[in-house]
């Protein structure tokens, strides 16, 4: 695979290759939490936070430990332990140094631990030989890539509460809708890079 | 598979989750450890020193100060409010949906919910002092229905209880099978509010229920068990003629109560007693309320049942307690309301209390 410059990485991660809207991982946590913009800002940043976090040291583990030990068949597992034990530190930490951040994103994080863009983007950072530049890079557009998608639902849907719509569509068959014309509308996008 | 092949899996697998869970360990020891803590409780009357770290609700069961909780932590019922004048911390998203903006205003927290991390005023109201932690003996479990057990506990020689017929007490399991903690749950009291040195709650199994479970299949007789209690707003107010029971299933427990206590203290109200159950065989203690009827004629005894069986002879009130309620509640004037039963049966009785007359401040309800 060709040396892709970690930039174009950082920026494809968010327009041509978004995490939701293209590749449609994270969709749980992104259609419950996006009633309201406040709380999926807060989800946002803590996607944004535990995704970069998990990858790079994802990425330490699977050079050092994982290769050498020849235990590629086992890096599902182990990504997944890596996710849960981090995210239980993290939180302990946020809870012990950053009580007022905690207070606001606290609840989401157990939410993060089972979120599939977290262990998504490990293991396209593995599949695409990614080094740690890239991977750093790669892990920060997806988690802002991830953010910027929750907030424009969140905003639209925050719009549409006052609007008269058709019984039926509302509620989860409406945020499928939007993320379907969302997402038809970032494949304006595609061309400008390429990296998957 | 090569043997080593096996040996590398499991021998790396081994590593790298006795590596991460020694950092977790490590980190819950660092940053969890908040040293101890000085608690201030209404202003000034107790000091405590406690170890931070854990939940305010367990830290104040610890220095056997109980708040009451049904749900055990959970940020399910509401009930541990504790007004907290300094050291909370800002108020959590979990604590939200139960504190209205007056007690915003008053500085009420969810105990369960936040953390001891350093110095804290709080106020504790008087009464929760005299709640005690109780180690009792099982003196008795009686089936009263195919799911619903009697259990009879004496206290320990020399101890007494005194509660309010209609409260509740809290009832702690032990570890057992695949439960490895100890979990409480909250259950009216029957026996009468003149015994002092027995209680008596009626607890019916709930499948998949951690503490009804409990109960049903791994405690035995002579076996001893911590309560704490009493607690609960519910009970009885009687600035009435006439009081209206109303309970189903295990929710006869605090009516019960109230009962013998009307009885025992020799007031003049009118009772009558409404017991729901959906089969015959759900019905229990029916010779004993059928013979304070005849003792009493200040008491009416009438309990319906949903879907009696043709072979089962029922000549009582068929139907939900509600048909019953509707047809032989007249209005709500000199009445007071007592409801113990299951969400879905009291608010529908609770609406039918209302259109006849009932209003808030006469109908008192304890909800399971």
């Amino acid at each position: 695979m060709p040396q892709i410059s970690p930039f174009i990485i950082f920026f494809a991660s968010i327009i041509t290759s978004n995490m939701i809207l293209s590749n449609f991982l994270g969709m749980c946590s992104y259609l419950s939490v996006s009633s309201e913009y406040k709380t999926a800002t807060g989800l946002g940043m803590a996607v944004t936070l535990v995704l970069v976090l998990t990858t790079v040291i994802n990425w330490a583990v699977y050079e050092y430990v994982i290769v050498p030990l020849e235990i590629e068949y086992l890096q599902y597992i182990i990504f997944i332990m890596v996710i849960a034990a981090l995210v239980q530190i993290l939180e302990m930490g946020m809870d012990r140094y950053m009580p007022d951040l905690h207070a606001k994103l606290g609840i989401f994080l157990p939410l993060i631990t089972v979120n599939c863009a977290i262990l998504g983007v490990t293991l396209f950072m593995v599949i695409r030989h990614y080094g740690f530049f890239q991977s750093l890079m790669f892990s920060l557009g997806s988690g802002l890539g991830w953010w910027l998608a929750i907030n424009m639902l969140a905003a639209i849907r925050e719009k549409l509460k006052n609007a008269k719509l058709p019984p039926g569509i509302s509620g989860a068959a409406l945020s499928f809708i939007i993320t379907g014309i969302m997402a038809m509308a970032f494949i304006g996008f595609s061309g400008i890079f390429t990296i998957q | 598979m090569d043997f080593s092949v096996i040996l590398r899996t499991v021998g790396s697998l081994a590593l790298i989750s006795g590596a991460l869970s020694i950092i977790i360990s490590v980190a819950e020891k660092v940053l969890n450890n908040y040293g101890t803590c000085e608690l201030d409780i209404n202003q000034g009357q107790k000091k405590l020193s406690v170890q931070g770290g854990s939940s305010l609700l367990s830290t104040l069961a610890a220095e056997k100060i109980f708040i009451p909780s049904a749900c055990g932590g959970k940020a399910t019922c509401g009930l541990c409010k504790v007004q907290v004048l300094e050291g909370a911390g800002p108020l959590l998203p979990t604590e939200e949906p139960y504190i209205s903006q007056q007690e915003r205003e008053e500085h009420m927290r969810l105990s369960c919910q936040i953390k001891v991390k350093g110095n804290m005023r709080l106020m504790i109201p008087e009464e929760l002092f005299n709640i005690r932690e109780y180690i009792c003996r099982v003196e008795s479990i009686t089936d009263m229905t195919y799911d619903i057990k009697l259990l009879r506990m004496k206290l320990p020689e020399g101890e007494t209880v005194t509660f309010k017929a209609g409260q509740f007490m809290q009832f702690y399991t032990k570890p057992y099978g695949k439960v490895k903690e100890e979990v409480f749950r909250a259950y009216s009291i029957s026996s009468k509010a003149s015994e002092h040195d027995h209680i008596e709650l009626l607890i019916r199994l709930v499948p998949g229920g951690i503490c009804t479970t409990y109960v049903h299949t791994v405690l035995q007789e002579a076996d001893q068990v911590r309560l704490s209690g009493p607690y609960g707003d519910f009970y009885l107010r009687g600035d009435c003629e006439e009081l209206i029971m109303i309970a189903g299933g295990s929710g006869l427990a605090p009516i019960r109560s109230l009962v013998y206590d009307v009885i025992e203290k020799g007031l003049p109200h009118k009772m009558r007693f409404f017991f729901g159950a959906n089969t015959v065989r759900d019905l229990y203690y029916m010779e004993e309320f059928a013979q304070i009827e005849r003792d009493y004629p200040q008491f009416k005894f009438i309990p319906c049942v949903a879907r009696p069986e043709p072979q089962d002879n029922w000549t009582g009130e068929t139907g939900f307690v509600t048909v019953a309620l509707e047809n032989q509640v007249d209005s709500g004037d000199g009445k007071e309301a007592y409801l113990c039963g299951s969400p879905g049966m009291l608010d529908a009785c609770i609406k039918i209390l209302k259109d006849k007359g009932f209003t808030d401040q006469t109908i008192f309800y304890d909800k399971f």
